[in-house]
């Protein structure tokens, strides 16, 4: 087992994972820095990744598509915030539209990903935070209790005619 | 609130809680702020307990919750967003778990050779 501990603070909505590897710090970088590595772990073997744009550089870009047992695509963008090869990453990633823009009101993941030597092989630090917290208030803000308002609002004034 | 699992009872509580503007102005600045039953009671023209039934309304249709904070009540905005926001951490951990678990296969598969 690769994965030696995980935590989830449910308050900030971040989960930190340590995963151990047997195998270089460099090894363990081109999982993430190759495009055709990357896409044999990203997405699930039912869904595999497709890497189309692979910039790891500070606000560069990286995109992808995952493809359904049916044969629907399904888009994703990374943001990269930061690199220093071979040891750290740091990137927000979330769902696209069909051309690959970043679609607003959907859940955006921010992660920071360090990589050091330990016992003769690699730790894997990664802290991912979700902000669908946030999203979900949103929704709720704008949409649902909202909508909610306005119906009654209408009954409100259809019953006092 | 999960709307399409409510039953006819709490979909006529939600609705008599809606059906009057004070409560309405009571949930939406319960969503963007945590208000003691009195400072709320002090922004509209009736008495604290006419106040302090309307959350009662509000939280019977289970729109809001209370919270008891040393002698105040605190009213806010009963979110099933936190619960939502929970499983989307749980699911985050299970991708991550799997990807982990790729990664392993992949670098066993070539574990390189600058070691």
């Amino acid at each position: 087992m690769s994965i030696t501990s995980v935590e989830k603070d449910y308050d900030t909505l971040t989960i930190t994972l340590i995963a151990d590897f047997d195998a270089p710090t460099e090894r363990v970088w081109q999982l993430w820095s190759d495009p055709r590595q990357l896409e044999g772990w990203w997405g699930p073997p039912t869904y595999p990744a497709t890497v189309e744009q692979h910039e790891l550089t500070p606000g560069g870009t990286v995109t992808y598509y995952m493809t359904s047992p049916e044969g629907d695509k399904y888009r994703g963008w990374w943001r990269i915030a930061s690199v220093n090869a071979p040891l750290s990453l740091e990137f927000t990633d979330g769902f696209a539209d069909d051309e690959g823009n970043p679609m607003p009101d959907m859940p955006v993941t921010a992660t920071i990903v360090q990589l050091s030597e330990h016992d003769g092989g690699t730790r894997m630090q990664l802290r991912s935070h979700c902000d669908s917290r946030a999203h979900m208030d949103k929704l709720i803000e704008m949409g649902m209790i909202e909508g909610l308002t306005e119906a009654v609002g209408q009954m409100d004034a259809l019953l006092a005619v | 609130m999960v709307v399409d699992k409510l039953s006819d009872d709490e979909i006529d509580r939600l609705f008599q809680a809606l059906a009057d503007a004070t409560r309405r102005d009571i949930l939406q600045r319960s969503l963007t702020e945590t208000l003691s039953v009195s400072r709320l009671a002090g922004s509209y023209e009736m008495s604290f307990a006419a106040v302090q039934k309307h959350v009662s309304v509000l939280e019977r249709a289970g729109l809001v919750v209370k919270e008891r904070r040393g002698r105040e009540q605190l009213v806010r905005t009963d979110r099933d967003a936190l619960q939502q926001a929970r499983r989307a951490l749980d699911d985050l951990e299970a991708t991550w778990h799997a990807r982990v678990s790729r990664m392993a296969d992949l670098l066993s598969a070539d574990p390189g050779t600058t070691r």
